[in-house]
């Protein structure tokens, strides 16, 4: 028998009940508004009374109608079907919903019951096995998904009997495990699991040892994230956070791509429907939208759920990576969830923290951060989830709670500068103010060592310090003038000029500049590199500037070719001619 | 709003604030109205049977034996096509002397639209203005504020933008209007004979602040109703979302929450958001396009209003005086329309980024000459050709009184260009130059 309630006390989506059993700290409750059932969740009790925030409106409720509680927490559906979904930030599958409008209290199913999937066993009766090893195996399009042992079992089992090959839907049950005290428990294909819990079942979580491609320059050349690290991406509006994480959506190195789409603008969302459809994965050369899952819960749509999209969202994501996966989680933005965070914690009357965000947001966000990460499965193989966020920090200022909280959680930070942007100095990324923990990683460096090049962390530190010298000459030049500093002045402005735009910069929207392999980006920065190693003599500050602004160009158009094509290396001969008309 | 006889009536009241009352009653339900002491209020919140109601007028006057009847019904409009044409205040009542609307009763505030049946947005509005057109180009289902600064004519210019657009309605959110503004609608609409397209709902200043918190959402039931139901092209305005968000931390106050940035209430973003999410467009062909004025306190963008309403429309139209030609101008660098490449080059002529992202450049040049000027450094022959330049494409492209066609835009763009500048300094692809440099 379930516990009930009856609502005494409503503002705005929070909700009080007097519950006449025992309720659970985050147990999902229903409430009947006059048929319609509202779905929501306890964040606090008080002896007999609940607290529940309602993930929908809850216009018309009134002190005295009826809730029922269900005895479980809010939930992922996981299964075959979850990839090129397109799920609300509570998993209902928004494909499937009839209405233009949203409407309340409308719940649809995730995965599709009839459909079948051909299964093919890989454990065997007789096999001892624990959560999330591996059953079988069906095709999820081109992608191996496992059925693995519910997350939830605890204790070592025994396969009494899996069936054969064959093609079944999800519901049908495809393995009888018989646990540690004689019970024999049923396992179809698919399973739950609460969202806010991390999926455990795995053997070890080492540090992250390798880099992600995602083909953007200023990432991988200069503040490279791991596989299974995690970044952050804050900026004021208008600087291009959206359109570098599509960037790194469409072209990030991973088998799957989540993307969460947490209190933004709906037609960004859209914007994703409409193209990766007919984008291809530059990796695979399969579509994008087989790779992707989309979960959104955009600014209107109600604020409780938005809170739940990202653990949603990260679930599915620790799911795939159970079967040995490399997923990358992108959320845009995890300001809007602390604000979410914010709203019900101003409701409830808490004692409020910096700008009036719970005192926990630090901890919910390093505990949300720490999901991230590559694992070593039982059974020896490796999956990953990589995770960057955004972050919308109020009025740009970086001194925020948000921007503050997610910089001691996330291992890299991708500052988006505003005065780059009125520049369209694109991606903004400053190259002084980011960096990449992973860079002081051994294991890491090591790897850099290994794939790339001998010394490349140095190298690419080399030019760094070749960027922040320009900037600082740059400043003098403004001060003292074009004819109050010396001539290295200039060749130092504009040979972090130069690095700059061969390097920092990126056109998104060009078909080769948007996506830079390593490769690509090795023999960019060889280039640059071995340039700006070279002393130079001007006569005059115009000269300097013409010269750099030829030998730029030259560059640019280089980024603009197909590697190593015929134009590639006509303009590389051409930037060879350039550099001998200066008396090197 | 009359009582109706079959309603309860209360006439106990346990508290009183400026903005609020409190009263034991039975049955009632979350955002309900009622009167109070005849004035419109709205249950925010429930205690049991503690029952709290916000009085949109205020509670000035208000007794503790004032007599409360609750209405069974959160706040409605009732729509139709007779809404065409009408002035109605924050209560969706007429104001225009004309009979009250019959027609079909909706609520407000309605649910959002499922993100995975919008469309993308892909016409062009077009305003004749060319700091819009050409460089900030508008396309149905936007949502784009203008920050102005309040001597800014933004009303005007939103009135010039609202007739010219090729739209099937036209709906005015007025919140905070003074009387004045309010007759230079009813003005502007009228004479330009464009009346029968016109919806308005309007709160001026004379009227208490807090009924401007129904505004939008009256304007935007009824644009629902024409892109939904009529498969219209709609166009809101929305004027002025800054004394709007002033009400919302009026309210927030009142009812002791605790603020957070510049004393807004912290779900100020979710307010602001609900409001702008409802541009869209339609499969079926109806769109609603909001374009709002957000006034800005001495051009300070990272207030809590401007800023948060940066992150959720699509782009915003920054207007201000420019000095050297004293005409106000659509600020080039500061202005974006977020959709823009939705349609230029695609619903516009082929060279149209090219020559907008050409003229801007050249005007960063013109800036950085006058900087260096100001700096009392020496300016090259370039930079003077920048100055010189940067005033004409102020007066005949950046100017709000601007009202040319699409092409001519462009046309006038090539012309500042050819009598400034040679090809290569444009930086435009060649293919274009061959193709539109004026000959001579």
């Amino acid at each position: 028998m379930n516990t009930t309630g009856k609502v005494t006390g409503i503002v705005s989506n929070l909700v009080t009940v007097q519950v006449d059993g025992p309720v659970a700290e985050n147990e999902l409750c229903f409430i009947d508004l006059g048929g319609t059932k509202l779905m929501a969740e306890v964040i606090k009790v008080n002896r007999d009374r609940a607290s529940v925030q309602v993930f929908e409106s809850t216009r018309g409720l009134k002190d005295g109608d009826t809730v029922e509680f269900m005895g479980r927490m809010l939930e992922a559906t996981l299964g075959p079907g979850l990839l090129s979904s397109v799920y609300d930030g509570l998993q209902n599958d928004l494909t499937t919903m009839k209405e233009v409008f949203l409407q309340r209290g409308e719940y649809t199913d995730p995965l599709d019951h009839e459909k079948t999937w051909d299964f093919v066993p890989i454990a065997k009766a007789g096999d001892k096995v624990v959560a999330a090893d591996w059953l079988g195996e069906v095709k999820e399009g081109w992608l191996p998904h496992k059925i693995m042992v519910p997350f939830s079992f605890k204790g070592e089992y025994t396969v009494k009997s899996i069936v054969e090959a064959g093609e079944y839907n999800i519901d049908k049950v495809i393995a009888v495990l018989t646990g540690e005290d004689g019970e024999d428990v049923d396992v179809t294909m698919t399973q739950k699991w609460p969202v806010k819990v991390a999926i455990k079942g795995y053997k070890e979580k080492p540090r992250p040892f390798k880099i992600m491609e995602t083909g953007v320059r200023v990432i991988d050349t200069f503040n490279p994230i791991a596989e299974g690290g995690t970044g952050f991406i804050p900026g004021p509006f208008g600087c291009g956070k959206t359109v570098l994480q599509h960037a790194i959506a469409k072209q990030g190195e991973a088998d799957i791509i989540v993307m969460a789409a947490c209190g933004e603008r709906a037609n960004e969302v859209v914007e994703i429907f409409t193209e990766f459809p007919e984008l291809i994965d530059p990796h695979t050369g399969r579509h994008l939208m087989e790779r992707t899952t989309i979960v959104c819960n955009t600014s209107n749509m109600p604020v409780a759920a938005r809170e739940a999209s990202v653990y949603t969202a990260m679930t599915i994501c620790e799911y795939y990576r159970a079967m040995g996966l490399r997923c990358l989680l992108l959320a845009d933005s995890t300001s809007r969830w602390a604000q979410a965070l914010r709203e019900m914690s101003n409701r409830m009357e808490e004692l409020p923290g910096a700008d009036a965000f719970p005192v926990d947001l630090s901890a919910i966000i390093s505990n949300f951060y720490s999901r991230a990460g590559v694992v070593v499965l039982n059974n020896g193989q490796t999956g990953a989830v990589t995770f960057i966020g955004t972050v919308s920090p109020a009025g740009g200022n970086l001194k925020e709670p948000v921007t503050e909280s997610t910089k001691k959680a996330a291992r890299c930070f991708y500052a988006l500068e505003q005065n780059r942007a009125d520049q369209k100095r694109y991606p903004a990324v400053n190259p002084i103010d980011s960096y990449s923990k992973y860079l002081e990683y051994p294991e890491i460096r090591e790897y850099l060592d290994r794939t790339v090049e001998h010394g490349w962390v140095e190298k690419v530190n080399a030019l760094k310090v070749l960027v922040r010298r320009g900037k600082e000459a740059n400043d003098q030049i403004n001060i003292l003038g074009d004819d109050g500093v010396p001539m290295s002045y200039h060749e130092a402005f504009w040979k972090s000029e130069l690095i700059d735009f061969s390097l920092l910069q990126q056109d998104g929207f060009d078909p080769v500049d948007s996506l830079c392999p390593m490769e690509r980006q090795k023999y960019m920065v060889d280039l640059v590199s071995d340039i700006c190693a070279k002393e130079f003599k001007f006569d005059d500050y115009e000269k300097c500037r013409e010269w750099f602004k030829e030998l730029i160009n030259l560059l640019r158009q280089m980024n603009y070719s197909k590697f190593e094509s015929e134009p590639f290396m006509k303009y590389r001969e051409e930037i060879t001619k350039h550099l001998e008309t200066n008396g090197n | 709003m009359a009582t109706k006889a079959y309603h309860k009536v209360y006439t106990q009241l346990d508290a009183i604030t400026k903005a609020t009352v409190s009263l034991r009653a039975k049955g009632v339900t979350n955002d309900e109205l009622a009167t109070v002491d005849g004035r419109l209020a709205q249950v925010v919140k429930t205690k049991g049977d503690l029952i709290t109601l916000q009085v949109f007028a205020g509670t000035e006057g208000i007794p503790t034996n004032a007599e409360v009847a609750f209405l069974g019904h959160p706040p409605i409009i009732r729509v139709g096509e007779q809404l065409s044409g009408r002035f109605f205040n924050a209560y969706g009542d007429p104001i225009d002397g004309g009979p009250a609307v019959d027609g079909e009763v909706r609520q407000i505030g309605g649910p959002s639209v499922n993100p995975y049946k919008r469309k993308q947005p892909s016409e062009l509005i077009p305003t004749g203005i060319a700091g819009i057109d050409l460089n900030n180009t508008l396309v149905s289902g936007q949502k784009i504020p203008f920050f102005a600064d309040p001597d800014q004519p933004y009303n005007q210019v939103m009135a010039d933008v609202a007739l010219r657009a090729d739209v099937d309605k036209i709906i005015l959110g007025g919140m905070g209007l003074s009387n004045d503004d309010y007759l230079f609608y009813r003005h502007a609409f009228e004479d330009a004979g464009a009346l029968e397209k016109i919806v308005s709902f309007v709160n001026t200043t004379e009227e208490p602040p807090v009924e401007r918190l129904l505004i939008p959402d009256m304007a935007l039931t009824a644009a629902e109703y024409f892109a939904a139901d009529k498969n219209e092209k709609v166009l809101v305005l929305l004027t002025d979302m800054t004394l709007y968000a002033d009400a919302l931390s009026i309210v927030s106050n009142r009812m002791d929450q605790i603020p957070s940035k510049d004393s807004m209430p912290g779900s100020l973003y979710s307010d602001l958001a609900k409001i702008y999410e409802k541009a869209v467009q339609f499969p079926a062909g109806g769109s609603i396009t909001i374009i709002a004025v957000t006034t800005l306190n001495d051009g300070d963008i990272t207030h809590a209003i401007p800023d948060n309403t940066g992150y959720i429309t699509e782009g915003q139209l920054f207007l201000r005086a420019d000095t050297d030609t004293g005409k106000v101008i659509v600020d080039p660098f500061r202005s974006l329309s977020r959709l823009k490449q939705l349609v230029q080059g695609k619903k516009t002529r082929e060279d149209h980024s090219q020559v907008m992202n050409a003229g801007v450049r050249l005007y960063a040049d013109a800036q950085n000459a006058k900087t260096k000027l100001e700096n009392g450094f020496d300016l090259s022959d370039y930079d003077l050709r920048c100055l010189d330049y940067a005033k004409e494409y102020a007066i005949r492209l950046l100017s709000i009184d601007v009202n040319i066609k699409i092409d001519e835009m462009l046309d006038t763009a090539w012309k500042l260009f050819a009598k400034y500048f040679s090809k290569a300094e444009t930086g435009i692809k060649q293919t274009m130059i061959d193709k539109y440099w004026p000959a001579e």
